[in-house]
């Protein structure tokens, strides 16, 4: 899993990070929506080094019949990681970490979703990172988000993801995995763009509360690039590739 | 879930109280449940505490043995925090693998305790890369009325202020116990979770189970001893505004320097 501790330059005295990075700039980000023939809705998703599909079924009827709610659909959602997606074989079986994974995109999710006009049935959402990198439950949230409008589920708003983080003293967008290792802090936010919620929220490493407000404040901005990219995809899907 | 008709009218009668500012069982907004701490409850774990807040009861073990360190971190101990909610403890808990609100339970308590530093792990190494010290923190829960992540989280803090560390030495290549040699862990600071809800616009610090059912989103976040933030986790099929978030950060660095004082009290305790 981790890696020895080095000498990079996490930050060097011009502001650039270790991967060329400037502090306010996201990795680079592609979507694209629709690649599934069998699901309802399906993204794939490539940020920074993660690579990573997910795809949406239903609402469709429950099993087991005992989970079904009579006055709202139900969401389910399983994150999961491929034993190739890492440098040491992952064992296949979910771990603590994708169960625990897997509950909060949920919960970032189902404030969007408008469950209300399907009782009895679940959504389900399937999220597969092929290969992963820092970031990958916010990169997973993306696609996911995607999958569900792809999937014509009806939606309040659209979900974003990005983190935000804490390196060499520095609040940056978008910690890579070197960072994520040797960095102080690492905090994965989801965002409504346009009911401005944040709906997933989590943080490892010591902030002041000074800096904690600029780490929300910064992650959200890069959840409204992630926006107009998500925004992009749908789109260039519906409508064909409307770029010049 | 099935909401029953009781469930309901006890909901209705909460969302009713908060509207003027109160709540079901009379506590401002900010006050959490009475917390009591007994440590040295279980005399053969090396550290451990009952603690109750509320009507919420956790029986929490420190277990202290030599043990080979992880792979990629040979220069420090090992230091894992669980945490598993007992069939007794409510008729709603079945035996059998975790569910995956406890795993959450257990990664939120593990996660507040070892993002804090609050055991220096590197003072556990016996030899580099070899044999190390581990410290495991096991959490019961036996009595549920709501916010398990907060009274793990006093109980395993408490248990391992109240800790002794043994001793041991080297000899051919493997730890031996020296005995009656034990002593204090060393301690940085003392992280402290407080977790909030969120019901329609009102944020409440420490949900009894009552007001758990009712809420749309919660927030658990860890301080520590400079007040600074270091653990959050957000949960609940709902979201927080940014100036919510704001405000349940202030609540949760007014209410941990509280509830500080009161582990610091901690019978036994090593408080720096």
């Amino acid at each position: 899993m981790g890696v020895k501790k080095t000498d990079i330059v996490l930050l060097d005295d011009k502001g650039i990070r270790c991967d060329g990075r400037k502090i306010d700039e996201p990795r680079n980000i592609m979507i694209k929506a629709g690649v599934l023939k069998n699901a309802n809705g399906s993204a794939y998703i490539e940020f920074g080094e993660n690579k990573i599909l997910a795809g949406v079924f239903g609402p469709r009827d429950v099993h087991p019949k005992h989970l079904a709610n009579t006055d709202r659909g139900i969401l389910r959602c399983r994150y999961h990681m491929e034993p190739f997606s890492v440098s040491e074989r992952k064992n296949p079986a979910p771990s603590r970490r994708e169960i625990e994974i897997s509950k909060v995109i949920k919960e970032a999710l189902e404030p969007a979703v408008m469950l209300e006009n399907f009782p009895r049935t679940v959504v389900d959402v399937y999220i597969e990172v092929l290969q992963a990198d820092g970031g990958s439950r916010c990169a997973a949230l993306d696609a996911a988000a995607v999958a569900l409008a792809d999937a014509g589920i009806p939606m309040r708003d659209m979900v974003s993801a990005c983190a935000a983080g804490k390196v060499a003293d520095t609040i940056v967008l978008d910690i890579n995995n070197e960072e994520d290792q040797e960095g102080q802090a690492d905090m994965p936010v989801a965002y409504m763009p346009n009911l401005e919620k944040v709906t997933l929220l989590q943080l490892d490493g010591v902030l002041t509360p000074a800096e904690y407000k600029k780490c929300i404040e910064t992650a959200i901005n890069g959840c409204k690039i992630v926006y107009e990219i998500q925004k992009k995809a749908l789109k260039d899907k519906f409508f064909g590739d409307m770029s010049p | 879930m099935n909401v029953s008709i009781i469930d309901d009218l006890r909901k209705k009668k909460i969302l009713a109280l908060l509207k003027d500012g109160q709540r079901v069982d009379g506590r401002a907004l900010d006050e959490p449940r009475p917390l009591v701490i007994d440590t040295g409850v279980i005399p053969k774990a090396e550290g451990s505490a009952r603690v109750r807040l509320g009507d919420t009861e956790v029986v929490c073990g420190v277990k202290i043995q030599p043990d080979k360190p992880f792979p990629d971190l040979g220069d420090r101990g090992i230091f894992i925090c669980t945490a598993e909610v007992l069939p007794l403890a409510d008729p709603n808990v079945e035996t059998g693998p975790p569910n995956e609100e406890v795993i959450e339970l257990a990664r939120v308590v593990d996660r507040g305790i070892r993002e804090s530093h609050m055991i220096d792990l590197t003072k556990l190494v016996l030899t580099k890369d070899k044999s190390v010290i581990g410290i495991f923190v096991d959490n019961t829960v036996t009595d549920y009325d709501g916010n398990l992540f907060d009274a793990c989280s006093y109980a395993s803090v408490a248990s391992i202020l109240s800790c002794k560390v043994p001793k041991w030495e080297i000899k051919n290549d493997a730890p031996s116990l020296v005995p009656d040699s034990a002593s204090a862990p060393p301690i940085t600071t003392i992280p402290v979770s407080v977790t909030m809800g969120r019901i329609a616009d009102t944020i409440i610090v420490d949900p009894n189970a009552d007001e758990w059912k009712c809420m749309d989103a919660r927030m658990t976040i860890t301080t520590n001893s400079e007040g600074n933030i270091c653990a959050v986790q957000k949960g609940g099929d709902d979201g927080f505004t940014f100036e919510q978030l704001v405000k349940c950060s202030e609540l949760s660095i007014a209410t941990g320097a509280k509830i500080r004082e009161i582990l610091k009290q901690v019978p036994g305790g090593n408080a720096c």
